[in-house]
């Protein structure tokens, strides 16, 4: 089960972690949905894109930009946080989105946690794969930590003060009221 | 001074709701610690040796009366009667326990406050200029553009998980008063020759193991940008600064590593593309932001008044005062009060709850009701009428608030140290005390004249130890003893510079004859009204080296040393210290 566009799902793709002994050209990809690591994508394109569909994840130390001509090939691209400390998949996940205009479910997986889950919604994910350890549908309250935010990112594209008319020092009551 | 919107109330009550059930899920087990930690960090809230300490926030250093008795209200209901102030404008309370923590949020929520982003790998609380909107010499009021760059990196979602923490602070002034050249980013506001207000930008500044000066990667960001180009700053930083050590984490390191140009090409690569797009700052915005930074309904009054003269030769103490704590004010018959927390004896920065509603009393009936904390942690007084200084003088005397050492000697900057501290290698309140009480004379202070000497008890260098003309900072060694090393040369402001250690690592009760030492360096060699830091900066260390090595400390008495230990106060609850 994931949680995508907010609701608690089936999810039928599976995630290729490369072991030790497997490298990125000589691992088979298993038939089916498939979202393999990056590196294994760039090496094994040419039989790859071929499939009908196929997903991709990032480590938090990949960037995006290799993928910049093929992105709309792509069904789910995920950014792996391997813990979730590890905040460069948020810049990443902004990058795919801002920069290279991907449309597609952007999934986070790795450590993914309830807490950060308001966070990652804001910068574009739209999929979350809550560490399995934890129940799904606490981590699903994390999505409505907030109402407001005052910040331009991806879920709002303009900040508040673009947003709403606010107040100005005349309307906002005495300081020591 | 800013006040919230029903958005801005909105935002903090949410927080006190997330907040509460994070606390909630760490009390039964939900959250393990691990996962807990950032979480209470971002939130502010450490574990000490003792307890749990809270950081709150006081944007950019102001605050009005009535948050100040909440802190008064807090100190008595949740702590031990007194609070902290730091050189980042906020204030600690150290004894704290974990399940009051989100009813302290939710008080603070009342009257506009929160502790969010006070610690943690985040975007810090924006710091300031003390004098700003009241100096002289200001070029442009900071507090605008302080407010909006509060309220943009607040709950930032991408750049909550930084590999480091990641401060930022802003001057107005032809002076810096806001230690920008030692910030993450420092920011000058100003004007080009056509009148445009705009950004002198600094990066990679900062303290603690490797301390840095910053350096200037952008001489003018119109104000519009400035919001987009802090953006790309910190996203490239978050892509790319290290994370694999923690002591080479913060940007500096990766500014360094990058060198300068590099760096600023990556950094406006990515900013090419926001400028300009909705992050872009409106007029409307700054003009709605500074409408709460109006100056007060100041009376028509000249600077001069027989009456302060006449009591200045009756009163030693006053005059002192005068020289001291009261500074010029932009605004003819107007004057600008610090009150010191530095009175010796006490712990810098320390203020008790009584003193907290004093200090409230005094700013509505003299000043507005407004207050300012300054990175000296001191207290700031800004608009003071100078028919009132007497009387203020008198009734801040009452709450020991008046001591006249403003920019001297014993106005230390210190960090709480290892009496509370569990990153601290030693103490840093009790060798501050015994510093001003060894030099509590007043003859002598104003002698010795502008001096800064700022503590710290680890590397960490939470008392900006770099930056202090005199820097003493708790260092570790393998008999884990209590040894610190001094340092000399180091400066804040516009011509800022990072001190250098003189030698070897003295003891507790050695310290206070090495700062004599010094001092005596000082006296032979300076010449005619030259400060200190000009003295050092002239005659570079080998004399002061020479002088403080050439004869031996006296003999250790122990129970020197033990009159200054501070006893753990016990803890009724159960508590897990990191330190034992």
């Amino acid at each position: 089960m994931i949680i995508k566009n907010k609701t608690i799902v089936a999810d039928d793709w599976v995630v290729l972690r490369l072991s030790e002994q497997e490298s990125a050209e000589n691992v088979t990809v298993a038939p089916g949905k498939v979202i393999v690591p990056l590196q294994v994508w760039l090496k094994q394109r040419d039989v790859l894109q071929q499939r009908a569909e196929i997903g991709v994840w990032l480590a938090s130390d990949e960037r995006p930009e290799d993928l910049k001509d093929v992105i709309d090939k792509f069904s789910v691209i995920a950014v792996d946080f391997p813990k979730f400390s590890d905040g460069r998949g948020y810049s990443i996940a902004y990058n795919l989105r801002a920069r290279l205009g991907y449309q597609g479910e952007l999934r986070a997986i790795g450590d993914v946690l309830r807490d950060q889950l308001f966070y990652m919604q804001r910068v574009g994910f739209d999929a979350f794969a809550p560490r399995p350890d934890r129940k799904i549908e606490d981590a699903l309250k994390g999505l409505a930590d907030f109402s407001e935010a005052y910040q331009t990112s991806i879920d709002r594209k303009l900040p508040l003060f673009r947003r709403l008319q606010r107040k100005e020092s005349s309307a906002a009551g005495s300081i020591n009221e | 001074m800013y006040r919230y919107d029903e958005y801005d109330q909105k935002i903090v009550e949410e927080r006190v709701r997330q907040y509460r059930d994070q606390v909630r899920r760490r009390l039964s087990g939900e959250l393990t610690e691990e996962e807990f930690m950032p979480l209470r960090l971002q939130n502010g809230l450490y574990m000490q040796i003792h307890a749990y300490m809270l950081r709150i926030a006081v944007p950019y250093g102001l605050i009005s009366s009535k948050q100040m008795r909440m802190f008064a209200h807090i100190a008595r209901k949740y702590d031990r009667d007194y609070g902290h102030f730091t050189t980042r404008q906020n204030i600690q309370f150290n004894w704290l326990k974990l399940e009051d923590t989100p009813d302290i949020l939710a008080d603070l929520a009342t009257v506009q406050m929160h502790a969010i982003q006070t610690s943690g790998n985040c975007v810090r609380n924006i710091t300031s200029d003390e004098y700003a909107g009241v100096a002289r010499d200001e070029i442009v009021d900071p507090r605008a553009y302080a407010e909006i760059l509060r309220q943009w990196s607040t709950f930032h979602p991408e750049f909550a998980y930084l590999p480091r923490k990641f401060k930022i602070a802003i001057s107005g002034g032809k002076e810096d008063r806001a230690a920008i050249y030692a910030h993450d980013i420092g920011l000058g506001v100003t004007k080009n020759a056509h009148g445009e207000v705009g950004f002198r930008v600094l990066v990679g500044g900062g303290l603690g193991r490797t301390p840095m000066i910053g350096t200037e990667i952008c001489e003018f960001v119109p104000w519009q940008h400035i919001l987009t180009y802090v953006e790309a700053i910190l996203r490239i930083y978050n892509l790319y600064g290290r994370r694999d050590n923690k002591y080479k984490a913060r940007i500096k390191i990766l500014v360094k590593a990058l060198g300068i140009d590099e760096f600023k090409r990556q950094v406006e690569a990515d900013w090419a593309d926001l400028k300009d797009g909705p992050g872009t700052l409106t007029i409307e915005e700054v003009n709605r932001v500074a409408s709460f930074f109006t100056a007060p309904p100041y009376e028509t009054l000249t600077d001069h008044d027989s009456r302060l003269n006449e009591f200045k030769a009756d009163s030693r103490s006053f005059s002192n005062w005068m020289l001291r704590n009261v500074k010029p004010h932009r605004v003819p018959g107007y004057a600008i009060v610090v009150l010191s927390l530095k009175k010796p004896g006490n712990a810098p920065g320390d203020a008790t709850a009584e003193q907290m509603e004093a200090v409230a009393d005094l700013a509505d009936r003299y000043s507005f009701g407004e207050l300012r904390i300054t990175h000296q942690q001191n207290l700031v007084l800004a608009d003071v009428r100078q028919t009132d200084l007497i009387r203020l003088w008198q009734e801040a005397t009452v709450h020991e608030l008046t001591a006249p050492n403003i920019g001297l000697l014993t106005d230390i900057i210190s960090c709480p140290g290892a009496d509370f501290c569990t990153l601290a290698n030693a103490r840093s309140i009790p060798l501050a005390k015994l510093i001003a009480e060894r030099f509590e004379d007043l003859d002598f202070q104003h002698d010795i004249g502008e001096i800064t000497l700022n503590m710290s008890g680890c590397v960490n260098a939470c008392g900006q130890h770099h930056i202090g003309n005199i820097g003493i900072t708790g260092v570790e060694k393998k008999d884990h003893g209590e040894w610190y090393q001094v340092s000399l040369g180091g400066a804040e402001g516009n011509n800022s510079s990072i001190g250098k250690i003189i030698g070897p690592s003295f003891t507790f009760n050695q310290v206070p004859e090495v700062i004599d030492r010094i001092l005596q360096v000082y006296l032979r060699e300076r010449i005619e009204a030259e400060r200190f830091i000009d003295t050092v900066r002239r005659i570079g260390h080998t004399p002061f080296k020479e002088h403080v090595y050439a004869t031996d400390f006296a003999a250790e008495e122990e129970e020197i040393a033990d009159k200054h230990v501070v006893v753990p106060a016990q803890y009724a609850a159960p508590y897990y210290s990191p330190r034992f």
